[in-house]
């Protein structure tokens, strides 16, 4: 299991091949977050970061087959299409990859200390927390 | 009692300030009350920690709820609601 907080940009077809190295692996799942239209600085909690991506991780691990698994995400400065977060889960079938990947993800988005801060022309603001992303956590609480 | 304090994002910047070494007074023993000590100060700190205002906390780097107890030592972080992903 690799969780990397970093600057640096990541290559996602490097990425799945390093967790799917196994005979046991039938099915990788992954996601990649883009930046969409605006420039944008990200901050985080370092230290904290980590380790609440790890026990989300974990918790995903408790619920499904997680055989290896990698989250990246960036902080800093990002430029409209820059990649920011890659979540990708290896299994040994897919129904256990897809639901992994998206529960992480969805955690992640509640759970994780990062903060967004747009910058347009008019000047920059924090991006305010969404409650579509507090729904779509809760939903694995069900 | 001391402890670390540490502010994040919108936080950070609006108390021009990342972390603070602070003395606890007697009595303040909660994340709560911490953040009650904090708005008493005034001025921005009444606006930042203001009762409507959506801040979380964590102690030692684990989220945790307003109830929650601190001891000396202590890492306590307050940020807004996280917008990473």
């Amino acid at each position: 299991m690799k969780v990397a907080i970093q600057c640096e940009d990541f290559d996602l077809g490097a990425e799945v091949r390093a967790i799917s190295r196994s005979p046991r692996i039938g099915a990788v799942a992954s996601f990649v977050g883009l930046v969409r239209d605006v420039r944008m600085t990200l901050e985080h909690y370092p230290g904290m970061t980590e380790n609440a991506i790890r026990k989300i991780v974990d918790q995903a691990a408790a619920r499904w087959q997680v055989l290896d698994c990698t989250v990246i995400h960036r902080y800093g400065e990002l430029q409209p299409n820059d990649q920011i977060v890659l979540v990708a889960v290896a299994s040994a079938h897919r129904g256990d990859a897809f639901a992994a990947c998206e529960f992480i993800m969805d955690y992640l988005k509640t759970q994780a200390p990062f903060w967004k801060k747009e910058h347009r022309t008019g000047g920059a603001t924090w991006v305010e927390a969404r409650t579509a992303d507090d729904e779509a956590a809760d939903r694995w609480e069900k | 009692m001391k402890v670390t304090v540490l502010f994040f994002a919108a936080l950070r910047e609006q108390l021009g300030r990342p972390r603070e070494e602070l003395e606890l007074p007697v009595g303040v023993s909660t994340v709560g009350g911490l953040r009650d000590h904090l708005r008493a100060r005034g001025g921005e700190w009444a606006n930042v920690f203001a009762p409507n205002r959506p801040v979380r906390a964590a102690v030692n780097q684990e989220m945790v709820q307003p109830v929650a107890t601190i001891s000396a030592g202590d890492e306590v972080a307050f940020f807004p609601p996280v917008t990473g992903g």
